[in-house]
């Protein structure tokens, strides 16, 4: 327990450097060549989702009738697919549809599982009595209510309603995500507000609103990144399984989930369109995850 | 020997059952259901447009609004409806498919033992496969860990409908050895059960290492080994099980992994199922059926771990203590 609590006001202290402790900060940790060749992936990734176009000159929408189904090949190193589209092309400027999903609803989840977990974990310490115990607890049951349900059919639950396409399937998929961000959060809120430097700072007469606001705040926040993370990858491949089902984008653009599900009527002709989308998915949801766990250690070490 | 008679003194009887602790958590699962058949009725009701709208489809004559009003009860008031609608679930009657125009629970039953049949071979090879997976990493060179957890790392990281394409690519159109698609026989159930088992091998494994590296460190285990029992017996014999304990608090949620992957496993596979009807019921607005496979999902989940939960508090006599 006091583990924890140091470990959270280590994160919270500013990290200048201290010029007596010189010695532990010579051990510099090399970086894993893992963690090196995920680190690179995941930035020219980003620079396709930014800029596509530094990668390639081709339209992803021109058709070519007549360069249909071509196989891999200097000109076409991914190959083309049916409507003679390029495919390597279309995998850069889907990069923008399937990574930012991805984001949008990792975002979504992080700031709506925040907000509950931080409501359910302060209200059982604010509120006296017995109503903040019940909001505390009315939470958690929601928490529960919404795991009950497989993400990928919550998903679809969404979509019935608001129909498919890009936002609604980042609104759905983050839904799902949701309890794991409140959960964590409320567990770290309660942590943080009992420990000693938020007794202290109620010793010195701060109100409750600037130690809610300067210490309770910050403390619970550095639990999210490493959390989101790991969980953004989790949140891609969920974004491709919806859009492979068509309740995401919808054809002509060339999100990865929707080109595998185009290229299946072809594939027994064409494998080039059912492995390069795949491939990219793949890579991205590894590499992501490789980056949070290194991430991960990265703060679960600094502490130690 | 006053520490001792102490001891005796705290420690649970034996043979009584932490009753409180299952009735709560019973009780817990219960509102849980009820929590999520509340918002299911609720989230149809706050549908944008009228539910007799959607049933009327392309028809408009006058009168035919009211009529369906009427048929389907929604004239009356939403407490009304709410309180039919509870009544009728619990006597087993799901709604009536808006499209199909029959029970929903016709229309899932004459599908449901295709689904029911590929999530529960798939979860059986997958909980096989993390296990053998967990039990040779352990205790080997750096070499075969890493190799072992980039493995798991794949296979959690890879799209459950590509493996499915590469699959049908591989042993359908290149070698010919299954079929590409329907459900006949064994040969079509071997390459959606591979494609839905690699994602649970690949989670399982994780978290069963994890416990089991947790177990290993234990002083039961230290006093197995001072016995002179042989490693392999360790592992297999006294930490495996210990280690798979914890582990089936997940199981809930991996049987609810098992039927969303099926969705999209039914779908590269063109296996019919409840998947395959699930898909046709989201883009066809068919609400009652979509409601009526979450909520049958939130069922199985909830019955599951509620029980795995009750048994673990029974099997596990340390959490009978702590009170």
């Amino acid at each position: 327990m006091t583990d924890l609590l140091e470990k959270t006001r280590a994160d919270a202290a500013p990290a200048f450097p201290t010029p007596v402790a010189s010695p532990p900060r010579k051990r510099r940790r090399r970086v894993a060549p893992s963690v090196a060749v995920a680190g690179v992936f995941v930035v020219l990734l980003l620079v396709a989702v930014a800029v596509p176009q530094l990668f390639t000159a081709v339209d992803p929408y021109r058709a070519v009738p007549t360069e249909g189904l071509k196989a891999p090949s200097a000109e076409h190193w991914f190959g083309t697919d049916r409507l003679g589209r390029d495919i390597f092309a279309r995998v850069v400027h889907g990069a923008r549809y399937s990574i930012l999903i991805g984001l949008a609803a990792t975002a979504i989840a992080v700031v709506a599982g925040s907000i509950f977990g931080l409501v359910a974990g302060l209200s059982g310490r604010l509120i006296p009595g017995r109503f903040g115990l019940l909001v505390d607890e009315t939470f958690g049951r929601l928490f529960d209510v919404i795991s009950s349900f497989p993400a990928v059919l919550l998903a679809m639950v969404v979509v019935t309603f608001a129909g498919p396409g890009v936002q609604n399937i980042a609104v759905a998929i983050g839904i799902a995500s949701i309890p794991m961000y409140g959960r964590v959060v409320r567990s770290q809120t309660l942590l943080v507000t009992r420990a000693d430097f938020v007794t202290h700072a109620a010793v010195y007469g701060r109100t409750r609103r600037r130690i809610v606001a300067e210490h309770v705040l910050p403390n619970v926040l550095v639990a999210i990144p490493v959390l989101a993370a790991i969980d953004v990858g989790a949140s891609i491949l969920a974004v491709s399984g919806l859009s492979f089902l068509g309740l995401g984008p919808q054809a002509p653009i060339p999100e990865w989930g929707v080109m595998l599900a185009e290229s299946r009527d072809v594939l027994r002709i064409a494998w080039w369109g059912g492995v390069f989308p795949g491939l990219f998915i793949t890579a991205s949801v590894i590499a992501l995850t490789v980056l949070g766990r290194a991430l991960q250690r990265h703060i679960d070490g600094r502490s130690s | 020997m006053a520490i001792a008679l102490q001891q005796t003194s705290t420690r649970p009887k034996t043979g009584v059952l932490p009753w409180r602790r299952i009735l709560t958590r019973l009780a817990s699962g219960a509102l849980v259901l009820w929590a999520a058949v509340t918002i299911a009725f609720f989230t149809l009701q706050a549908i944008p447009g009228d539910i007799a709208d959607i049933l009327a489809g392309e028809q408009t004559y006058p009168g035919l609004k009211e009529a369906i009003s009427a048929e389907w009860g929604l004239d009356r008031s939403v407490f009304e409806q709410y309180l039919a609608f509870l009544g009728r679930l619990l006597s087993g009657d799901l709604g009536t498919s808006y499209v199909q125009r029959q029970p929903v629970a016709d229309v899932l039953a004459a599908q449901v033992w295709s689904t029911v049949e590929l999530a529960v071979v798939a979860g059986i090879v997958g909980a096989v496969l993390a296990v053998v997976l967990a039990v040779v990493s352990i205790g080997r060179s750096r070499v075969v860990r890493s190799a072992m957890s980039t493995l798991e790392l794949v296979f959690t990281s890879v799209p459950t409908f590509w493996v499915g394409i590469l699959l049908l690519m591989v042993f359908s159109f290149q070698w010919r050895l299954f079929p590409v698609a329907g459900a006949n026989g064994w040969q079509s159930l071997v390459l959606p059960v591979v494609t839905l088992a690699l994602p649970t091998a690949g989670f399982l494994a994780q978290v069963i290492r994890e416990s089991m590296e947790r177990t290993l460190t234990e002083p039961f285990i230290v006093t197995v080994r001072a016995r002179g029992v042989a490693e392999s017996l360790v592992l297999l014999r006294h930490a495996l099980g210990h280690a798979l304990l914890p582990v089936m608090t997940l199981v809930g949620g991996v049987i609810g992994g098992l039927l969303g992957g099926a969705v999209i496993t039914e779908t590269v596979f063109g296996r019919p199922g409840i998947g395959t009807i699930t898909l046709g019921a989201v883009t066809g607005k068919d609400i009652p059926v979509v409601m009526a496979v979450v909520l049958f999902a939130a069922l199985i989940y909830v019955v599951v771990s509620t029980v795995l939960d009750i048994l673990y508090t029974i099997v596990d006599p340390r959490l009978r203590a702590q009170r």
